[in-house]
């Protein structure tokens, strides 16, 4: 595995051996038991998750028919584009003018980014609510705005708290970036848009990519906050899981939950994949 | 040196940190197709003046010009000078002829122009056949080089060099040091290169600035700067050397501590505290009582022996001091401890420098 184990090499031997191994076991019971029961019970032929009554495709029949559903995703899908992309772009720029300027007050902006990460989600919620209410009708006053949707509510509270999150990640990766790379591309003759265009971005897009992969998780996942300002008829999926689960809990939530678990799966491979392949483009080639 | 053979000049330059004044009035001209250095121990300055010739730094008052434009608030890529930097600075995800190609790219070559002259840089400097290697995949020495075509391939009016052969070791850097001058001549164009190396600077230069704590002390050839030091530090940092206190008599004499009076010119104040320094290989030392044709001479006791194989170091005890000599005289009369000697130097070899 990894070259800094230098301390003890030897693997453990006899009780202390078996007492890591069940060890281990249990806590991969912990953390897969709970989702494998779900994938299975999504499967259940009965109308109570407890009680299994055999194989059966229903639930996701029930799933793909039910339009209110199917809208949620939609709603939620078009959120996390929306405001992964917004946060994105905004992060980075955050985190690049902490890391490559110096400009009056960026101590104080500095702290304040980081707030969306350290307080509660319901305080945001309330925060994000009270914002809205507040100040609807100045915003609703930009051309093409219309908050009453909310949509652009759920876009603009995701993208308050996701800022801070990949501005975390990107800046992390632009501090290790060397800055001489970037007074080099300047001596040789690219302009500032060209040197972050062509040096600076290059190095820095694993950090954007992480940033952005945990934006759309963050917002696919984001209950507390959307429940709080989304509209009546604009709920996100993940929300409408939790009034269904409100309401009693059916195997048709444990469908809903397999099919975002292999979505986020499907995501996740993915940008592994990304990973390995930018990576060992570096390292060999 | 005249405005249209000047390849840089800085006039007045002063840089402020806040309140550390890092490079301290310097004027200085650089001839067009000179090899010059700046040299001097690190935190001297010297780094800053070559960023503010690149554009990296703006100098906080004077002015620098390039081939007599006065370069003012523009910005290191308007400016016709490249540089080669300490750690390199290749871009890690482009290949070395993608690194070599930058700067043509941004200055808008058409693209056979380019391809040409890629090879140009990259044969210049012996990296044909790894074009397509990333920087990761070269050893210091290859970085090196990539990183040296990257700059020349622009063929820029002046090439900066700040301390480029730092990460190399011994054998590597003194090859390259070689090939360095031997590729300036090919290419003729003017370098400025920053070092803290004595060795470095003495073997690749036509000229060198000796810098230290932000000031410009001496200017002068190799061989100024060794054998003519103007100032104890320039004397005390390159090479080795002896330092003897001394006052001021008159315009042609100063008098050692022991009375002895020395005809040397100096444009010292008479009365002032001085240091008349020689190097170590510009004493000679005999028997006591044998006559020598240097005219300045001083009486001592060998106190230490050192044989080096090409050479001998003695520590010779004199009244006040120990003074250093060293003889290439290996074979035939050695001296041993104790032996009573006369140290005798010519007065061409001797510098007065401020005490």
């Amino acid at each position: 595995m990894n070259k800094g184990t230098a301390l003890s090499t030897a693997e453990p031997k006899g009780a202390s051996r078996w007492a890591l191994r069940l060890h281990s076991l249990l806590i991969y019971l912990f953390f897969y038991a709970p989702i494998a029961v779900l994938v299975v019970f999504s499967f259940n032929d009965a109308q109570l998750v407890g009680d299994w009554k055999g194989f059966s495709l229903d639930w996701y029949e029930a799933f793909f028919d039910n339009e209110n559903i199917q809208e949620s995703i939609w709603i939620s899908v078009k959120v996390c584009i929306a405001s992964t992309i917004i946060s994105v772009v905004l992060g980075t720029m955050a985190a690049l003018s902490l890391e490559r300027f110096r400009w009056w007050g960026q101590k104080a902006f500095d702290a304040v980014l980081y707030l969306p990460i350290i307080i509660p989600d319901v305080t945001m919620a309330v925060m994000m609510l009270a914002f809205f209410n507040e100040t609807a009708d100045l915003i609703n006053l930009i051309p093409g705005v219309d908050l009453s949707s909310g949509l652009e509510k759920l876009v603009l509270s995701h993208v308050a708290f996701n800022i801070s999150f990949v501005s975390v990640v990107v800046r992390a990766r632009l501090a290790n970036l060397d800055a001489t790379m970037e007074e080099a591309a300047s001596d040789l003759y690219a302009n500032r848009w060209q040197t972050f265009r062509r040096v600076t971005l290059p190095q820095i897009m694993p950090g954007i990519i992480g940033g952005a992969l945990l934006a759309i998780t963050l917002s696919l996942d984001d209950v507390v906050v959307s429940s709080f300002v989304a509209s009546v008829g604009g709920t996100p999926i993940s929300v409408y899981v939790f009034g269904l689960a409100r309401k009693g809990v059916s195997p048709l939530i444990n469908a809903v939950s397999v099919v975002m678990l292999s979505a986020s799966m499907l995501l996740i491979l993915g940008s592994l994949a990304f990973q390995r392949a930018t990576q060992f483009a570096r390292e060999d080639s | 040196m005249n405005q249209a053979s000047s390849a840089v000049e800085l006039k007045n330059v002063v840089k402020k940190f806040d309140e550390v004044t890092a490079v301290d009035d310097i004027d200085l001209t650089i001839g067009d197709g000179e090899f010059f250095s700046l040299l001097g121990p690190s935190g001297c300055g010297k780094t800053t003046t070559l960023r503010m010739i690149a554009g990296l730094e703006l100098p906080t008052a004077g002015s620098v010009l390039i081939h007599g434009e006065e370069m003012g608030l523009k910005p290191p890529n308007k400016r016709p000078v490249n540089t080669v930097f300490q750690n390199y600075a290749l871009f890690p995800h482009m290949t070395v002829a993608g690194n070599v190609e930058f700067g043509l790219r941004m200055q808008k070559v058409p693209k056979e122009k380019r391809s040409e002259l890629i090879d140009w840089a990259i044969n210049l400097v012996e990296m044909d056949g790894l074009s397509h290697r990333k920087p990761t995949q070269l050893s210091g020495g290859q970085q090196q080089r990539v990183a040296l075509a990257r700059a020349l391939v622009n063929r820029p009016k002046v090439l900066l060099l700040d301390e480029p052969l730092g990460a190399l070791d011994l054998k590597l850097r003194q090859q390259m040091q070689i090939e360095l001058k031997n590729l300036q001549r090919e290419v003729g164009i003017t370098f400025v290169y920053v070092t803290h190396d004595q060795e470095e600077a003495v073997t690749m230069s036509d000229r060198i600035g000796v810098m230290h704590e932000g000031k410009l002390l001496q200017i002068g050839t190799p061989e100024d700067i060794y054998e003519r030091p103007t100032t104890r530090f320039v004397a005390d940092f390159i090479g080795r050397s002896n330092f003897l206190e001394a006052t001021v008599a008159s315009e042609s004499e100063v008098v050692l501590s022991n009375g002895d009076r020395l005809q040397l010119e100096s444009d010292h104040t008479v009365g002032e505290s001085v240091a008349i320094t020689v190097r170590p290989e510009r004493l000679t030392v005999h028997k006591r009582g044998e006559s020598s044709t240097n005219q300045h001479q001083i009486d001592g006791v060998i106190d230490s022996v050192v044989y080096l194989g090409n050479a001998i170091v003695y520590s010779v005890s004199i009244d006040w001091m120990n003074l250093e000599v060293r003889s290439s005289e290996t074979s035939n009369s050695r001296y041993s401890e104790g032996d009573a000697v006369t140290i005798s130097f010519d007065p061409q070899y001797v510098s007065v420098v401020s005490g």
